[in-house]
């Protein structure tokens, strides 16, 4: 047996033979054996022995991780979630598709029979489908629609939305609690929207959600970040991604909340009602990787200069 | 000497919280490598509003150093906006000085020939009459760390003679078990300071050589236990110049950071004690933690967390104290005496350490108001 890069394998008798067995190409490849690096030109005779620690490299683009949002243990690489109200359904999958996105938010609501055309039909086999709980006055409501969305086979996710108020359609966080602890209970990977409140957000956390949605301004509204600095302090102290959900208007709000350390943008009626609405979708996926690949870059620093020649308050140090 | 007992392992009666703090302030103080911190990192730590881990770790590197102004002049304006122009004032009491611990740094170590002496519940009053006469509202209760001689019932009854005479009740003692805490909680004492004095386990071990404190462990996890007991908040230190003590500043706010992260109720205070000589050794001094170094952690725990309150000790100079308080410390001490019986004139026992500044509570007053900042005597109020 010998150790190639980490894992035990049977071992060969040249280090050509391993090179063959295991399909290496010889031009792009650096080898080492026991902290020796061989030659290229000694790879035809180099003998591999029993215990021999082996580890054979090549390039790859860039070295930095993936960059993942991952969501109650699935992974995703988009992090533009995708509304699906408010269009009509022939629009949906262009919006997908130039939107990038892996999740799209669907709501529930009664089949009267007989009708042919679906929404699931519309949406892409590989998009995860994230069921909301619109319409839901309170936990007792959105538990309940969540059971229902989870039997029409869609998959653990769940958006929580408890609103009992009709004008501004701002969540009731008390409600969403509840509805959070015994759906995080029941499996469900749970998504709430909230209001962005740290004391809330710590419960929501303790609750076991998947993630926290605070809003930007009220929904449909298009204002952007009214709620930028407790958005900003959820970012901070909460170990969950925080994706900022309702009232993004344009691409370069959603670009904003990336830049400040976003995990996700969720948006639907600045989509919906754009002119073009598959352009718009392709627009928000641009400014959301942009935003995202900023915020990954480090934001230049705005400290000017480097030491100070005066020095007004620390003047009386002595060593 | 009796053979060592394994640092890292509980004693019988210690209680075990289930908690991985431990693990992960060791392994973030592991990872945090100064060498690596650049000016980049420093200026982009400083145009932040929030900082992270990361953040703090570059104002507390060589790197920042170029930038002490900068950082004192953040530090300042978070120091006003979180505390405005308020100091608050204190005074430590030692009521005893046996220990049972060999720390080989301090004073009161129990191989160290000195006055050993424990004030009866009388002279405790004495104490404290004397002190509370001097308009003083906050007292932090000491002793050495002796189990025997200073039981919890004794610190309990003195934190409930100390409710008597002023506002605020603060402990500094040995470690102890939860409930004990939740004891002196109710006996009056609101705060728990416990100085970790270094975070590396390896050079712990070299330096507490005997008693409870040489679990390094259990006085880890002492501030946890203090909040599962009800107090209202906890002070961290790592006694700087002990090992290195940007590591050490490191682990000590990635203490507070994490406790207060999983304790969002918990009030935050910071020391910064260095190296100071003792009775029977003079050569003792803080190494390589001089004054430009000791105020680039005051302010690095500042800017990371604004909100904490940071202690400024009589180990520093009067110049020292004086202008660290507009900077940053929002806590002074004064008219302290680091021994026992001191304050109502009938010394019975000798000093932990040997202070830098003895200033009486009306100069130490007057100072701050030369400061143009406002001394404060305590600000709760308890309902």
């Amino acid at each position: 047996m010998i150790t190639l890069n980490g894992q035990e394998c049977e071992s060969t008798k040249t280090l050509n033979a391993l090179l063959e067995k295991y399909g290496y190409r010889r031009e792009v490849i650096a080898v080492e054996i026991n902290g020796v690096i061989i030659k290229k030109e000694d790879y035809d005779t180099q003998a591999v022995n029993d215990g021999d620690v082996i580890e054979i490299v090549h390039f790859m683009g860039g070295g930095a991780p993936e960059d993942k949002l991952v969501l109650g243990g699935h992974e995703f690489t988009s992090r533009f979630i995708l509304g699906s109200g408010k269009y009509s359904l022939e629009l949906i999958k262009a919006a997908v598709e130039n939107a990038g996105a892996q999740i799209i938010t669907l709501a529930l609501r009664r089949a009267r029979g007989g009708e042919t055309a679906n929404i699931l039909d519309y949406i892409p086999k590989n998009v995860t489908l994230l069921p909301n709980t619109s319409g839901a006055r309170n936990a007792d409501e959105a538990v309940r629609i969540a059971r229902l969305a989870r039997e029409t086979g869609c998959g653990d996710f769940v958006k929580i939305e408890a609103i009992r108020d009709t004008k501004y359609l701002l969540p009731d966080n008390y409600e969403t609690l509840k509805a959070t602890e015994i759906l995080a209970k029941e499996g469900f990977v749970v998504m709430p929207y909230m209001y962005p409140d740290l004391n809330f957000a710590r419960d929501l956390q303790n609750a076991g959600a998947a993630c926290v949605m605070p809003l930007g301004s009220p929904i449909g509204t298009n204002k952007g970040l009214c709620t930028k600095e407790f958005i900003k302090i959820l970012i901070d102290e909460i170990d969950l991604p925080v994706i900022v959900d309702a009232g993004i208007g344009r691409p370069s709000q959603a670009c904003e909340a990336m830049e400040m350390g976003a995990a996700a943008v969720m948006a639907n009626t600045a989509i919906a009602t754009a002119g073009d609405v598959s352009a718009m979708a392709g627009a928000f996926r641009k400014a959301i990787e942009a935003g995202r690949e900023a915020y990954l870059a480090g934001m230049g620093g705005i400290v000017e200069g480097g030491a100070r020649a005066s020095s007004p308050l620390t003047g009386f140090l002595r060593d | 000497m009796t053979e060592k007992c394994d640092h890292m392992k509980y004693m019988d009666g210690m209680e075990v919280i289930p908690s991985d703090m431990l693990d992960e302030v060791i392994s973030a103080m592991n990872a945090y490598d100064y060498e690596r911190c650049s000016e980049r990192d420093v200026k982009e730590a400083l145009s932040k509003d929030v900082l992270t881990p990361n953040d703090f770790g570059a104002l507390l590197s060589p790197a920042a150093a170029p930038f002490l102004e900068d950082m004192a002049q953040r530090a300042m304006n978070e120091t006003r906006k979180h505390f405005g122009n308020s100091i608050a004032m204190f005074t430590p009491l030692y009521i005893a000085n046996y220990c049972e611990n060999y720390c080989i740094y301090c004073g009161f170590n129990c191989h160290n020939k000195i006055r050993r002496a424990r004030l009866t519940e009388e002279e405790i009053e004495r104490e404290m009459a004397e002190i509370s006469k001097t308009g003083l509202e906050e007292i932090l209760i000491l002793t050495g760390e002796s189990r025997k001689m200073s039981d919890v019932d004794y610190i309990a009854s003195a934190c409930a003679a100390a409710k008597k005479y002023f506002n605020v009740v603060g402990v500094e003692v040995y470690p102890m078990n939860s409930d004990e805490y939740a004891k002196l909680h109710k006996s009056g004492a609101d705060f728990v300071t416990v100085f970790q004095e270094t975070y590396n386990s390896d050079k712990y071990e070299t330096l507490h050589l005997e008693g409870h404190k040489r679990i390094f462990p259990y006085r880890f996890y002492a501030q946890e236990r203090a909040i599962l007991g009800g107090m209202r908040g906890v002070g961290f230190a790592a006694l700087l110049g002990l090992d290195d003590f940007r590591k050490d500043a490191f682990a000590t706010g990635m203490h507070a950071y994490l406790l207060q992260k999983k304790y969002p109720h918990a009030e935050i205070a910071f020391s910064c004690p260095r190296l100071r000589p003792i009775i029977n050794n003079d050569k003792i001094n803080p190494k390589d933690v001089h004054e430009p170094q000791l105020l680039q952690v005051v302010c690095a725990y500042r800017i990371f967390m604004p909100f904490a309150s940071i202690t400024i000790s009589t180990r520093e100079s009067e110049r020292f104290r004086d202008n660290v308080i507009k900077i940053a410390a929002t806590k002074i001490s004064a008219g302290v005496d680091v021994g026992i019986g001191g304050h109502s004139g009938n010394k019975k026992g000798d000093e932990q350490f040997e202070i830098s500044d003895g200033r009486n509570v009306d100069e130490v007053f007057k100072a701050i108001e030369r400061q143009g900042l406002q001394p404060v005597m305590s600000d709760y109020i308890y309902v």
